[in-house]
């Protein structure tokens, strides 16, 4: 009865808001967010993503213009998760302290994407802002050889793309990069408020 | 000659990463191309990069040989989705004549917390399959084509995925750069 209420169109008073026409039966709320421990093949997930590396390659010229196509849409990426993230496994609460939003990311969220955790996570000596996630031969890499005159891409900008989206949807503002350093190296350069906040908190 | 050390089929990778990864190229493609059809056919394209590669492991995976018909076809094409994706359509509505079924889908990794808008009704999201479906059958000499018939997405009680074998190619040209 109040689908029928829903979908009935009056041409007197037409409905302000149609969020979408198509009404499946069960609405994608409905849907448990638990763990259904699906996996696609290894093969599988490297040529999706060789394809997505190549499209971006065609839309641009130089090597940082494509890794900030791929930061980009890996940031798309990154906003979707933090979501899932921690209404599944943190009970909805989010973290507020830097190093356990940074923790988190090295542990829980690797361990779910990519089946273990992230090798390191460093602080850099001569600036507060930087922290450092190292990993020795991430996954969207594995297949990948860099052409020797486009030496310096990396296309795990990608996930470094993921880290921003999260961090940034967190409140932490940050800009990361993916660098070839020790395999590879992620970037976390937070900006100037977000150290002062956490200090702030600190001192609370 | 068979690399030591690495077993084969056992690299695995969360569906979720995957589910999300297609997500962003299929709303970067919307945003990129104005008209959906468009889109369908970019990801009809990709697919079929995908699908002349993926034949090979597949072929070193399974070891299988010659299909002797096209139902022996189809059952590989089934084989080929629980092994990559985890998933095992059902197979259905044959023709009469054999050269033409259709692939049910209940779930579906690609289509994980995925909503279409209004204005992307036209869009095929699941469209890359029907290329990687072109791309590796015509790696095996043969022609087929594949259309999308309903549309979970589309409030469709499940997604049909329409297999149509054309003709066997002869004479295989090897494939150019798409």
């Amino acid at each position: 009865m109040f689908g029928e209420k829903i979908s009935v169109y009056n041409p007197a008073s037409p409905p302000t808001m149609i969020i979408s026409q198509v009404r499946p039966k069960t609405s994608i709320l409905d849907k448990s967010l638990s763990k259904k421990r699906g996996e696609v093949s290894l093969s599988c997930y490297t040529l999706l993503f060789s394809e997505l590396v190549q499209y971006c390659q065609n839309k641009v010229h130089t090597v940082p213009e494509l890794q900030n196509k791929l930061c980009d849409l890996g940031q798309e990426v990154g906003i979707k998760l933090i979501d899932l993230y921690f209404v599944r496994e943190r009970n909805c609460k989010r973290e507020t302290k830097l190093l356990h939003m940074l923790l988190f990311i090295k542990t829980t969220l690797w361990k779910g994407l990519f089946g273990k955790e992230a090798d390191k996570l460093e602080h850099a000596n001569d600036d507060e802002r930087i922290y450092y996630i190292i990993e020795k031969e991430p996954l969207v890499n594995k297949y990948i050889s860099v052409p020797k005159d486009k030496g310096s891409l990396n296309c795990a900008m990608f996930i470094a793309g993921i880290v921003e989206g999260i961090l940034n949807a967190a409140g932490f503002m940050a800009k990361v990069t993916a660098h070839w350093h020790k395999g590879t190296t992620y970037m976390v350069q937070f900006e100037e408020s977000v150290i002062v906040k956490d200090k702030q908190l600190d001192e609370k | 000659m068979s690399r030591p050390g690495t077993r084969l089929d056992s690299k695995k990778v969360n569906s979720e990463l995957f589910t999300l990864t297609y997500g962003a190229l299929v709303s970067q493609l919307m945003k990129d191309y104005e008209n959906v059809d468009d889109v369908n056919k970019q990801l009809e394209r990709m697919g079929y990069n995908i699908g002349i590669r993926l034949i090979e492991d597949f072929l070193a995976k399974t070891g299988s040989g010659r299909c002797y018909d096209f139902r022996d076809t189809a059952e590989k094409i089934q084989a080929g989705f629980r092994l990559y994706l985890g998933i095992t359509p059902t197979l259905a509505n044959w023709s009469a004549s054999g050269d033409e079924f259709s692939l049910q889908f209940e779930a579906n990794p690609l289509t994980e917390f995925v909503e279409l808008p209004d204005h992307c009704l036209n869009l095929k999201y699941c469209n890359i399959l029907t290329g990687v479906l072109r791309g590796a059958l015509e790696m095996v000499q043969m022609d087929v084509s594949s259309t999308f018939v309903q549309d979970h997405l589309k409030g469709d009680s499940c997604t049909e995925l329409r297999v149509k074998f054309i003709k066997r190619l002869e004479d295989a040209i090897p494939a150019g750069e798409d």
